[in-house]
């Protein structure tokens, strides 16, 4: 079991994004505690995607340091980030990115059977466990073209939880899901932090599961980051964008 | 249009409705009035409704008259058309944003810029596929399982039909051109000749080249463009696996191997194409045909023939892949990308075959 302590897993300073010259994201500072969910929020196109993209370098971050478990990887070659930090990480893209060729099941073993060298009827097991978690056991053998929405975002789930990851990102997995589906999820990610250890991300727009599953709020807003802290901060910080979101319902 | 439109004392008089279906007529007589006088008020007072078109008309007919008057008054508005104009209003809206104009030379030199970086990237690209799939021979991990086989019958046996016909076309139309020369020559049992080397140097690898690239290069362009533009590829670095090795390198091995042999075949269906003429229409027998034609080539023939094949089958895949990866936008980029994989790729081969031309003559 690791340990619980107060250094920061990802440390965010002075983060600038771009797409071409164009500026996404500016001087974006953020920490992220072990063992904690963070949610991001924002309003839609105010860059959570890209803050995502640019901390797992999939996007070249412009400037500003990242630091995973306290060692810079801005600097670090390919081989080296896949080691030390991807090989630890989950994320579950905005629109599932399944490899639309191959069925659920190979989906999921690509990262078995790239990164272990586990005996195929183990793989087998892992696969269907991860599966059931996400609550898709009938779907095994259907390729990403056969499911619905909602489904590739859980099949794309059970793939980035299939190597049990120490961090796990999630853009936005209860959009488009029914209330049911998606108290189901947010109760998988209660029970990823708190039986596994695990560290959550997600960006998500839902008041609901915000309330249910944030331990820290990161507020963006065109860019820049307006706040971050506590939930019960978050909602007591007066800041005038923040109420907003958090009141939204009661208009 | 006489009764909606009235012009008086300045004022222009507007009544009825002004919509989507009026506005067009409506602002044919309007403009009949400013070519003669300069109103500088509208009035409204009598129409009954508007829409959204209604409301823009009015708005830039204001806007006309403000170019040369200090103030435009909109007159006599309806109790009950004012939320209408409230809610379509654009006056908030900023409606031209300034594109910046930019000039020739900024063009020109902005695509030359664009197109060495490009050939940066396509060294690059180069480089790296070079780099895995010399790897990838001693090291399959990071490769997709199974691949292997799977893209060489894609890559080669699927084509083989197409390729097998066409060489025989190709085979054909050059004996039959030739044969008609070299018999005024009596110089029939030339033609074996002829038509080996040609096949054996020329025809054979390039033709192949490009039917593969049509073929092949752009299946491969619109597989990585389409990954790429779903997050697949973003979602395999996730996974910690190199894309180029996962996605190209099974691909680059398989055309490695296949594509000689597809050359070998198509020379082979080439030259029965012109053995059909040679010994159907200039009499030769099947043997003098076969001897000569073996006899005459050499082995440097044959290595030029071979390294040519693989050279082209190798800037095929880098091509496309380079457009693949390097695709821009949502689903209208894939295509763009394919077709510029394919336009680049054809073009490639042909001038690489003009190269080794050169080179080997
Ligand atoms: N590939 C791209 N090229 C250029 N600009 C992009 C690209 N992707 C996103 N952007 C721009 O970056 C900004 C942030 O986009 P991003 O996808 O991060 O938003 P988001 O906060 O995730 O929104 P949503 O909640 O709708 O998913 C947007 O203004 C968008 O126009
Ligand atoms: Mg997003």
């Amino acid at each position: 079991m690791k340990s619980i302590n107060n250094n920061p897993i990802i440390k965010v300073d002075n983060l600038v994004a771009k797409y071409g010259p164009k500026i996404i994201l500016q001087d974006i500072t953020v920490d992220i505690y072990p063992n904690e969910v963070t949610v991001i929020l924002g309003g839609s196109g105010c860059g959570k995607t890209t803050l995502l993209k640019n901390i797992l370098r999939l996007i070249e971050p412009y400037s500003g340091s990242i630091k995973f478990w306290n060692e810079e990887v801005t600097t670090m070659d390919e081989y080296q980030f896949n080691e030390k930090v991807l090989n630890r990480i989950g994320m579950l893209f905005q629109a599932g990115a399944l490899l639309n060729s191959i069925s659920v099941k190979e989906n999921i073993s690509v990262p078995l059977e790239q990164h272990t060298k586990l005996p195929e009827d183990i793989m087998e097991r892992i696969i269907r466990t991860k599966l059931h978690l996400v609550n898709l056991d009938h779907a095994l053998e259907l390729l990403p073209s056969e499911l619905s929405g909602g489904m590739k975002k859980r099949a794309a789930l059970a793939r980035a939880l299939v190597l049990d990851p120490d961090i796990l990102f999630c853009d936005e997995p209860s959009a488009g899901l029914d209330p049911l589906t998606s108290l189901a999820l947010d109760e998988l990610i209660l029970n990823l932090k708190h039986q596994l250890n695990m560290t959550i991300i997600v960006v998500t727009h839902e008041l609901a599961s915000i309330n249910r599953i944030a331990d820290k709020i990161i507020f963006l807003d065109n860019g820049r980051m307006l706040f971050a802290g506590t939930l019960e901060a978050a909602k007591a910080s007066g800041i005038k964008a923040i109420d907003t979101f958090f009141n939204a319902e009661n208009h | 249009m006489k009764d909606t439109v009235k012009y008086l004392d300045n004022s222009i008089f507007l009544s009825g409705e002004i919509n989507i279906k009026s506005v067009p007529d409506i602002s044919e007589a309007i403009d009949a009035i400013f070519k003669k006088e300069k109103p500088i008020t509208v009035d409204i007072s009598d129409v009954t409704y508007l829409d959204s078109a209604g409301v823009a008309f009015l708005e830039s007919l204001l806007d006309k008259i403000k170019t040369y008057s200090k103030a435009a008054f909109l007159q006599g508005v309806p109790e009950a058309l004012k939320p209408i104009l409230k809610t379509f209003s654009s006056q908030d809206i900023p409606l031209k944003e300034s594109i910046p104009k930019v000039g020739l030379f900024e063009y020109i030199g902005s695509k030359v810029v664009d197109t060495a970086e490009a050939f940066h990237q396509l060294l690059i690209m180069a480089a790296d596929v070079f780099y895995w799939a010399f790897v990838g021979l001693f090291n399959r991990k990071g490769q997709r399982k199974g691949s292997f086989a799977q893209q060489g019958v894609n890559l080669g046996v699927d084509a083989l039909p197409v390729v097998g016909l066409l060489s025989l076309i190709i085979g054909f139309i050059l004996s039959l051109q030739s044969a008609a020369q070299l018999r005024n020559f009596g110089a029939n049992v030339f033609i074996a000749d002829l038509l080996s080397i040609s096949l054996v140097r020329e025809m054979g690898p390039m033709m192949t080249a490009i039917i593969v690239a049509g073929r092949s290069g752009s299946s491969i362009a619109s597989e990585i463009a389409s990954m790429q533009v779903s997050e697949e590829i973003d979602a395999l670095r996730m996974m910690a696996i190199n894309p180029i090795r996962y996605v190209v390198i099974p691909k680059f091995h398989a055309i490695s191997v296949v594509m000689p042999m597809l050359v070998a075949f198509s020379i082979l269906i080439g030259m029965i194409g012109g053995l059909i003429i040679a010994v159907g229409y200039l009499g030769l027998s099947v043997q003098t045909f076969v001897s000569r034609s073996i006899d005459i080539l050499i082995m440097k023939d044959i290595i030029v023939s071979f390294t040519k094949s693989i050279f082209f089958a190798w800037i095929i895949v880098i091509i496309g892949s380079y457009y693949g990866f390097s695709v821009k936008g949502g689903a209208e980029g894939v295509g763009k990308a394919t077709t510029n994989s394919v336009v680049a790729s054809i073009f490639a081969v042909i001038f690489f075959d003009a190269v080794f031309s050169l080179l080997y003559l």
